[in-house]
């Protein structure tokens, strides 16, 4: 047997770069020295080129009077308001669009996820040309069909197209009557709440009640009835307290009412349509990804359809659908950002847009906005990872 | 033993069992709440079906120049056809266009190639697409080069600029989302959380404002003097915005190999380089081409929002078109040709992608 020359004496350690662990420091420190030479050569650059444009860095600007109006504000704005308080209106508006569009996209994309599984052709066939028309199509596209080729095409308030004479559509808008609470009105939520509550008192008690005696009540069916007849029944015991402001053609323009302007009803659409395209193929994919041997064996069981569907198939697709679909949600919200290209004052449009153009303040307006978005994903991602470890399967 | 002598002919099937009407009959109407369906679908594609194709074929007009060749009872394709030349290559020098056509055959030739499994030397055709190619395609476009005229990338749009910024962006994302992916999946401690804080900095921010960050930014990095491109800074942005997507996709397709694989790579004194340039990856990425061209879609649809830092892209040049006072009025015609062309291409992709599932699907499936 022949000795290598460079054959190690026995009991000598190895050089210090044969040692994964030490070479593995070493590794790590170069990259962080990089990072950080990297950082300081910024850092640097910024500081030079800020100081040549004479702009001064700091969250100062936020106290500062903002002088512009936004269209639609949830909270009392006006051009004398500062930039902080366009800030909070921009994210309110984002997070406005953005839970409208959530409800909007998981209604039909669930409708029509479960359509392209039905077994009739028409309908699936209709579903599937639904999701891969929409799916297909960029997001901001759809955003400027809504708004310029349907929207901004509408007639002038005059002719608006009406519904019932109580709901007007118009290239200004979209005009809803405006429910006025009167005095006693407040019984009605509180009735609501309580309804809720004893609902799920209800649907406990129902299911110890099961599991002791193997009797049960229609639970889903009385909360269903105490949730929606309670405060309807409150309603009509207090004699109605509530008028509705109904929109009136005055002049030009409507008055009174509530109004829904052009640019939200657009982007509200366009994402809802786009992402409930996504959803649809995750909820068809989640069903179609609960093997066929589970409804059988249901089926064997003797189990109705819908029991079937309600206690084998449903929960077992729900642990493949939710992930994705959380982050679709993700997506919609992040999505909600192209408001700025027909100017719904969203948090991009208003701050990182006008606020930034302003002000000159790109990093901190950037940052700001970057960690509104980063804090939304971190909040879901934690729901995420709760979840999937809430819902894992227990295997060996 | 039994014997049976008297065999029955085979008789055809009852009609109510085969047939058109048969078929009608358990795909349309087989319950009450089916035919209901039925008939709300029909009439549904009723709604949608006979004035879509009344404006878009019946009475369109399709022949002309200016827009009183435009009867306007149905859609005037006169506004497409007398932009097409925009929409596909932007402001680009009519005289200069073959020059972005060769690019173009390119292009397509080379994805052709790459994407049909018969067609041989696929190492040498990938190695050429990925290194030559966009020397070629870059001295061809920017010109400045064998007598070329310089053409500046601010003239450059269409599709043209669409298609170049998926594909440099894709490109330039991979390398950096394969170093991620690793990275997230190393033992290092300070690698790992230098990895996933990158990657989920970049996939919880929308594309949005990375641009607006790239085109604001990106020249305050800088040193002064120095000015990049703004074609450049929406590259850089879309690059490592799409790295952090690709690095998932990548990771995804890591974990699916069993890890036995690179134990045993291990256990024959391969380095890591080795272990994963000659064991995992391969295997790796052949599974990830689904996942990959998919985010490849995505970047592709999300392309068109770099007209709002103001570069003309397909979307944008027909915005920048429809502003145009001789033509005012046919934002629907201009929406539905680019909707046309960004659908041919995704819809395209999203099938060949399904196409590779499949062909790579090994597994027992019901």
């Amino acid at each position: 047997m022949s000795v290598r020359p460079n054959a190690r004496p026995v009991g000598q350690k190895p050089p210090f770069w044969r040692d994964r662990a030490k070479r593995a420091l070493i590794f790590q420190f170069i990259l962080i020295a990089a990072v950080a030479v990297f950082l300081v050569y910024i850092v640097g650059n910024t500081q030079d080129n800020l100081a040549a444009r004479g702009i001064t860095t700091g969250f100062g600007f936020l106290s500062n009077t903002a002088g512009f109006g936004i269209v639609q504000s949830l909270i009392d704005y006006s051009s004398q308001s500062t930039y902080g308080r366009t800030f909070l209106v921009g994210l309110l508006n984002t997070l406005l669009v953005g839970s409208l569009g959530v409800v909007a996209a998981t209604i039909i994309g669930f409708i029509v996820g479960i359509a392209r599984l039905s077994p009739n052709w028409l309908l699936a066939r209709l579903a599937t040309a639904y999701i891969e028309t929409f799916r297909n199509i960029p997001l901001l596209l759809q955003i400027f069909f809504w708004y310029y080729a349907v929207l901004r095409t509408l007639p002038s308030a005059r002719d608006s197209l009406t519904f019932g004479e109580i709901i007007f559509l118009n290239v200004r808008g979209l005009y809803l009557p405006e429910p006025l609470f009167e005095s006693g009105f407040g019984l009605i939520p509180v009735t609501f709440i309580l309804a809720i509550v004893a609902s799920i008192a209800l649907i406990i008690w129902n299911k110890r009640r099961q599991e002791a005696t193997g009797q049960r009540l229609p639970a889903y069916w009385i909360s269903f009835a105490l949730i929606f007849g309670l405060p309807l029944l409150v309603m009509f015991a207090t004699g109605v307290p509530i008028t509705w402001d109904v929109p009136e053609l005055r002049g030009f323009n409507f008055r009174g009412g509530f109004t829904v302007i052009p640019e939200f009803l657009a982007l509200w659409l366009a994402l809802s349509i786009y992402t409930a395209a996504f959803i649809a193929e995750i909820v068809r994919s989640g069903i179609q990804a609960i093997s066929h041997g589970q409804t059988e064996a249901a089926q064997a069981l003797s189990l109705p359809r819908s029991l079937v569907l309600r206690l084998v198939v449903i929960p077992q697709a729900l642990r493949v659908i939710i992930p994705p679909l959380t982050s679709q949600y993700l997506n919609l919200i992040k999505n909600s950002s192209l408001a700025t290209a027909i100017g719904y004052p969203d948090l991009v449009s208003v701050f990182a847009g006008t606020t930034l153009n302003q002000t000159g303040q790109a990093i901190e307006v950037i940052a700001m906005t970057m960690a509104v978005y980063l804090t939304i994903s971190l909040l879901v991602s934690m729901f995420m990872n709760w979840f999937n470890a809430r819902v894992a399967l227990v295997e060996r | 033993m039994i014997h049976n002598q008297t065999v029955i002919e085979q008789r055809p099937a009852p009609s109510s069992a085969i047939g058109p009407l048969a078929w009608l009959r358990t795909n349309l109407f087989s319950d009450p709440i089916n035919t209901i369906f039925t008939l709300i679908g029909l009439y549904v594609l009723y709604l949608l079906v006979v004035p879509t194709v009344q404006w878009a074929f019946i009475n369109a007009d399709w022949v002309g120049t200016t827009r009183e060749d435009c009867s306007r009872e149905g859609a005037c394709w006169v506004f497409v056809n007398a932009r097409f030349t925009q929409f596909i290559y932007g402001l680009y020098p009519r005289a200069e266009i073959w020059r972005a056509n060769i690019v173009f055959a390119g292009f397509f030739t080379l994805i052709a190639w790459l994407a049909i499994p018969r067609l041989p030397f696929k190492r040498w055709v990938a190695v050429f697409a990925l290194v030559g190619f966009p020397v070629v395609a870059y001295v061809l476009l920017h010109g400045g080069y064998f007598d070329l005229p310089r053409v500046p990338t601010h003239r450059w749009g269409g599709l043209m600029l669409t298609l170049l910024l998926a594909t440099v962006g894709m490109v330039g994302a991979l390398p950096i989302g394969i170093v991620l992916a690793l990275g997230r999946r190393s033992n290092m401690p300070i690698v790992k959380s230098f990895c996933v804080v990158f990657i989920e900095f970049w996939r919880g921010v929308p594309l949005i404002t990375v641009l607006f960050m790239a085109s604001v930014m990106l020249p305050l990095f800088m040193p002064s003097g120095i000015s990049v491109d703004r074609l450049v800074r929406a590259l850089i942005g879309l690059t490592l915005f799409q790295s952090a997507y690709m690095a998932e996709v990548i990771r995804g397709g890591l974990q699916a190999i069993p890890k036995g694989q690179e134990e045993a790579a291990a256990a024959l004194g391969m380095t890591y380089w080795k272990r994963m340039g000659l064991i995992v990856l391969p295997q790796a990425l052949k599974m990830m081409i689904p996942g990959i061209v998919n985010t490849f879609i995505s970047l592709f649809k999300d392309t068109t929002l770099v007209m709002i830092i103001g570069l003309f892209d397909l979307l944008g040049i027909v915005q920048a078109a429809l502003a145009d006072s001789r033509w005012l009025g046919f934002s629907l015609e201009g929406y539905v040709f680019a909707a046309f062309m960004f659908w041919i291409f995704c819809f395209s992709m999203s099938r060949y992608s399904q196409y590779l599932e499949r062909k790579l699907n090994t597994g027992h499936k019901r």
